[in-house]
């Protein structure tokens, strides 16, 4: 029981840094390395880590599978929209420099906004892979 | 005659060879898909080695320097190793549906109760 | 390289999967020594971390242990050195490893970084060129993660719960 408790403590410890680091390389994606997927991967890590110490349930009570479900659709949902939203405002798809008052912010203005979009899809794929993989049982145990 | 230069590639290739042979020669499907991932990472290692300029540093804009590398193939490699990443999600789901429907993952024992039915 | 042929010859499939996410480690670090940065994270990230979970997820479902082969492999074997002897054959006409004007490193690339600057202003030319120049195949990529994300849940997802409820009753 001694080392479950080690985990735990260590894992309470190490999940907010691996959340926020997760949010510091999205936005932070134009400046250095990172961007997107990245962000996204690290996120849904932080998920797994909670869900693999402290069980299924408790995570499932934490982000429920139909708000991870729903994130997967917004994701790429938020990209397209930003992508007709420049249709709209008198450009071609994706074009970002309408965005904005003047090119380059409406430039910085839609990454930002589609990198957000890929890692909540990013994250929110992986969790609910997590999610698939973890609820089913052993084949011994249910039925053939 | 060896050229010192091409080193890189040859390694990668290796690489690229194991993995290949992996995914053929064992019947183990899980193997299998280790296989892939080897075969896919040593591809990715070859489109970098084609993308290193001598001298240049990595390609995000600094007062500091001068040359960049080339950033192409890391676009296209971003791509490449998450789309890697969906198929092996994909090849993984299937063999534990196979598992649940077969009893086993070695190929020729799924074969054999294919054509036994 | 030593990882690669360890992975070929193990039959304990638990083994395998940590050898391969040390592979994956190592394909990074090589990524770092090539100046591709957000190649690295990217990989250290996902093939690393998320493939690791994916495998060890199939494991805890399936086996853990290989059957050895019957009989060994010699048209594999045979194949798989041809193939490689071709591809080493194909690279003795590659440019050299950092040559600047590689044709790889000529046409569309300078472009880029000479007006990535300019014309979007963000630092990371990889970005830059992803998400802007070329957003559209980004956006092909997210899809193809979505469309990974429905696939794991038609085939892992409900229907074993409705076949027990339909056993029960």
């Amino acid at each position: 029981m001694s080392h479950h408790l080690v985990l735990r403590v260590i894992a309470k410890m190490l999940i907010p840094p691996i959340l926020l680091f997760a949010l510091y390389v999205q936005f932070h994606g134009d400046f250095g390395p990172g961007g997107g997927f990245q962000a996204g991967v690290i996120f849904a890590a932080g998920f797994i880590l909670y869900g693999l110490v402290f069980g299924l349930e408790k995570l499932k009570q934490v982000m429920p599978p139909i708000v991870v479900e729903i994130l997967v659709a917004a994701g790429v949902l938020l990209y397209a929209a930003v992508g007709v939203a420049g249709m709209l405002l008198g450009g071609t798809f994706l074009d970002y420099g309408v965005l904005a008052h003047d090119p380059v912010h409406g430039q910085h203005l839609g990454i930002l906004l589609i990198e957000f979009g890929v890692g909540t899809t990013v994250a929110a794929v992986m969790i609910t892979i997590f999610y698939n993989y973890a609820g089913r049982g052993r084949l011994e145990d249910g039925e053939g | 005659m060896i050229e010192p230069g091409l080193y890189n590639y040859w390694i990668a290739m290796i690489l690229m060879m194991t993995g290949f042979f992996v995914v053929i020669s064992r019947g183990n499907l899980v193997k299998k898909i280790v296989g892939l991932n080897i075969f896919q990472t040593s591809v990715f290692i070859l489109y970098i080695s084609f993308s290193k300029v001598d001298g240049a540093t990595a390609p995000i804009l600094d007062d500091r320097f001068t040359s960049y590398g080339n950033p192409l193939p890391h676009v296209l490699i971003l791509t490449a190793i998450v789309v890697g990443v969906a198929t092996s999600a994909l090849g993984l789901a299937l063999v534990v549906r196979i598992r649940e429907a077969y009893g086993t993952i070695e190929e020729d024992e799924i074969l054999e109760q294919d054509s036994a039915s | 390289m030593a990882v690669a042929i360890t992975i070929v010859r193990l039959h304990n499939l638990f083994a395998v999967v940590m050898l391969s996410g040390i592979y994956s480690l190592l394909s990074a670090g090589i990524f770092v020594e090539l100046d591709a940065v957000d190649v690295a994270f990217t990989e250290a990230s996902v093939g690393a971390g998320i493939t690791t979970i994916l495998m060890l997820g199939t494991l805890a479902l399936t086996t853990d242990t290989e059957r050895p082969a019957a009989r060994p492999h010699w048209a594999a074997l045979l194949v798989v050195v041809a193939t490689g002897a071709l591809l080493i054959y194909g690279s003795l006409d590659l440019p050299l490893l950092g040559d600047p004007n590689a044709p790889a490193n000529l046409h569309v690339a300078p472009r880029y970084i000479q007006d990535s600057g300019r014309e979007i202003g963000v630092p990371n030319i990889v970005t830059s060129v992803l998400a802007s120049y070329r957003g559209y195949d980004t956006l092909g990529e997210v899809t193809v993660i979505f469309t990974a994300g429905i696939g794991v849940m038609a085939l892992l997802g409900r229907s074993r719960r409705r076949k027990r409820k339909e056993d029960e009753s």
